[in-house]
């Protein structure tokens, strides 16, 4: 160990354990995450556990814990670790819905345009689908604004699209109650789990008949300038229209979406509206 | 890949900013870009636009949406011009240089001279001839002070040296490199011109001083103009038409009685008359709607309301309450009403249907109790009770039954606005697929032109319905809330004196 690093140990040590009646892994969680706050450098677990004089085996589970809340990442080469976007972004503010739905506008009208169908927009509101924008399926039949309603998560394409590029990571889905909706409905961790890495892997999601019967969705993610996925936008529509004839999201759907979902994410990094 | 011409563009030329939008032909957005504008304010009530940077940022928002769609201009049918109307421009005929920054449609600086030129008959001395009273915000009065004030510039002016152009006449005369025309609906917000021959009104113009030399040439604004040079080199200009009127054009509005409003930074109701010029009891313009080309033109009632939009830039720029425009929304959501609290922002006169120009804003009912989401929730409502005074104004003068009333524009974005129009007007609110009908307007009416569209049938059946709001409040809430507003407006009249030292702007 060098001289700084045991100085800064001792500094950090004497806080860990000079404060009684706290919760000791939430003060070495903190400890850990100022020391990766401390320098531009990467730690690993040993240059960690030695600076907080703690065993290898409890930072290690410290780590493992603040990267499934998003608040640590490992770097990719060598496992060192980093502090994490969503910490890096936690007081900063969100991006306001109506700041979103008014630069969005053109996007999802012209979205509805060609697609033919009902376009929504939607953001994580506590596990739920916010729907923040709603353009009707530009065929003049009778519809009703949705704007204000909520979706379920894990059954709808927006749903799960969020919580694929959600900051918070896996932990998000701890909250959710996987409640069955129809025969298809994902209703297993394990299911959805599958799912979510096919949508952060392909940059898309979709659901076919897991909400309604008879009814399916494409949705793709909307990023600020940061890179936060700070929205969705998808489609959605009868089977027979979303879906080809072996029952998978029509691909030219897809890319419409994609499309539309990109063009929305540029217009976000612009600076003013 | 094929290099037919597919696409057309259009070009909006507003008050805050230039932007170019390319169309496909079900009329959905390819690419939008967009630039803004410094607002030159040299004096209190003075507001004006540097017009050679207004043309730099066309040309450079044209090429950057072209550029976005991944399109050369080749594949261009046409290219559409919309413009913010009135604000006024003279430049050198030689030089192609203006004269003065352009005077904007906002700018009050004509004041003195409106009243001069009204003399004993008042406010509505051309106003059968061309259908407006005499105020400020035209570009008659604008020109006149030019010509008065700028030294030497009468004289150039007769000498045909300096052409006289609204930002339509700007932008051809730039794109096509040195046509000088208007069309009948940028024309028909000058009072220079006749509305029953379409052409400039030669009594008018010796009244207000103005040589036939300068003026433009006015034309449909469906037609061919010209073939661009430059950035869209070949691209055929095939339309212009005031921002309202485009977006009249936009929401296809082509049959009697139909009626839009645009909610920007002002707010525009245009009502259809079809080829009737219907004069106005109820302070009301009377204006021309737009005219294709080998056609009758097309007349339209219009109401203005100054301040919508520029009351929520107020919010943010002024107040500092919020961040951006969308914020007033999150805010005024904060509270279920407005608390008792109105705003009336005559910020310079009311406009339709009082025509108040010594008129000033006015923030009443104000308690302890009131919060800045209340305050934010009245500048909504703000919106909502001035739409409906115009809209009493047409039902008044034309026994007109409206159904539902088309809605676009930057504010339509915002759905708790929506809502309370609905609610105030007791109407349903609907908003078509593209919100930007102002640019689609103008780009309509340049395909058309161009044969693109084949006629305003093919432009009805790419009109559909992206949202509606229905009215949902009962008769005494919004009876009760009509009162309180009256009573609001009457507390903004009579503010200005004589004697009163200019304020600041
Ligand atoms: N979500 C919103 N809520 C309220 N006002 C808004 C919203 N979005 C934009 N605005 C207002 O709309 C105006 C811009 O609309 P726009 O149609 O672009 O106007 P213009 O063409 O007159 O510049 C601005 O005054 C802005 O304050």
């Amino acid at each position: 160990m060098t001289e700084s690093s045991t100085t800064m140990s001792n500094n950090v040590h004497a806080r860990v354990s000079a404060v009684p009646g706290r919760i000791q892994s939430v003060e070495r969680a903190a400890a850990i995450l100022r020391l990766l706050a401390s320098g531009a450098r990467q730690l690993g677990v040993v240059e960690l556990a030695n600076a907080l004089q703690l065993p290898k085996g409890t930072v290690h589970g410290i780590l493992q814990t603040l990267q499934h809340v998003g608040f640590v990442e490992q770097s990719r080469s060598g496992g060192k670790y980093r502090l994490g976007a969503a910490l890096l972004h936690l007081g900063n503010s969100y991006l306001d819905v109506n700041e979103l739905r008014t630069r969005a506008l053109n996007w999802a009208d012209s979205l509805a345009s060609r697609s033919r169908e009902s376009v929504r927009i939607g953001s994580l509101h506590e596990g739920q689908v916010l729907v923040v924008h709603h353009v009707f399926r530009p065929d003049d039949s009778l519809q009703v604004l949705e704007v204000g309603a909520l979706l379920p998560a894990h059954a709808s394409a927006l749903g799960k699209v969020l919580l694929a590029f959600d900051l918070q990571g896996e932990s998000l889905l701890d909250e959710l109650a996987l409640k069955r909706f129809t025969a298809r409905t994902l209703t297993t961790r394990r299911a959805l789990t599958d799912d979510l890495e096919r949508v952060r892997k392909l940059g898309w999601g979709a659901e076919v008949e897991e909400m309604i019967d008879g009814e399916a969705a494409v949705a793709a993610p909307i990023h600020d300038d940061r890179g936060i996925a700070v929205g969705a936008i998808g489609v959605s529509g009868a089977i027979e229209r979303v879906c080809d004839e072996n029952g998978k999201p029509r691909l030219d759907l897809v890319s419409t979406v994609r499309d539309a979902a990109r063009s929305i994410s540029r217009n976000l990094g612009a600076r003013k509206w | 890949m094929t290099t037919e011409p597919a696409f057309v563009a259009a070009i909006d030329q507003g008050t805050t900013s230039s932007r170019c939008i390319v169309f496909d032909r079900r009329g959905g957005i390819v690419s939008v870009a967009q630039r803004e504008h410094r607002q030159i304010f040299p004096r209190p009530g003075w507001v004006e636009h540097d017009a050679e940077e207004i043309w730099a940022n066309v040309v450079q928002v044209v090429e950057e949406a072209l550029d976005l769609a991944d399109l050369p201009r080749t594949r261009l049918a046409a290219v559409g011009i919309t413009n913010q109307r009135e604000t006024t421009l003279v430049w050198d005929r030689a030089t192609g240089r203006p004269v003065h920054n352009a005077i904007t449609w906002q700018d009050t600086r004509t004041d003195e001279l409106v009243r001069e030129l009204g003399g004993a008959v008042g406010q509505d001395r051309f106003r059968e001839r061309c259908g407006l009273p005499l105020a400020t915000y035209f570009s008659g009065p604008k020109l006149r002070w030019l010509l008065r004030t700028v030294p030497g510039l009468a004289e150039r002016a007769d000498r045909g040296e300096v052409l006289f152009g609204t930002m339509d006449s700007w932008l051809i005369w730039k794109l096509t490199g040195g046509l000088h025309i208007t069309d009948v609906t940028n024309a028909s917000r000058t009072m220079l011109m006749n509305l029953a021959t379409l052409d400039w009104d030669d009594a008018i113009l010796a009244e207000f001083g103005v040589p036939r030399a300068a003026l433009p040439e006015i034309r449909p604004s469906s037609a061919v103009y010209g073939t661009a040079t430059g950035v869209l080199d070949g691209v055929p200009v095939a339309a212009a038409l005031g921002d309202q009127h485009a977006a009249l054009f936009g929401q296809t509005a082509f049959s009697p009685g139909d009626i839009k409003s645009t909610y920007g930074t002002g707010s525009f109701l245009l009502l259809n008359t079809g080829e009737s010029i219907v004069q106005s009891g109820h302070g009301l313009l009377t204006t021309v709607g737009y005219q294709i080309a080998g056609q009758r033109a097309v007349y339209a009632l219009e109401g203005s309301i100054a301040v919508t939009g520029s009351l929520v830039q107020w919010f943010r720029d002024k107040l500092g309450l919020i961040n951006s425009a969308a914020e007033i929304e999150t805010l005024a959501r904060t509270v279920a009403d407005n608390g008792g609290c109105y705003i009336v922002p005559a910020f310079s006169g009311l406009f339709a249907p009082y025509w108040r120009s010594e008129a000033r804003g006015v923030i009443t009912g104000l308690t302890g109790y009131v919060d800045k989401g209340h305050l934010a929730r009245a500048a909504l409502e703000a919106t909502a009770w001035q739409t409906r005074e115009v809209m009493d104004a047409m039902r008044a003068d034309t026994a007109l039954d409206v159904g539902a009333l088309r809605v676009d524009g930057g504010m339509t974005a915002n759905n708790l606005l929506m809502q309370l129009l609905a609610d105030t007007l007791d109407v349903p609110v609907t908003r078509p697929t593209v919100a930007e009908t102002t640019c689609l307007g103008a780009a309509y009416a340049a395909g058309l032109a161009v044969g693109y569209w084949p006629d305003l049938d093919a432009l009805r059946a790419n009109w559909h319905k992206a949202a509606e709001w229905a009215p949902a409040i009962d008769p005494a809430t919004r009876a009760r809330g009509h009162r309180k507003w009256r009573k609001a407006v009457e507390r903004s009249f009579d503010w200005t004196d004589e004697d009163d030292l200019p304020q600041p702007a």
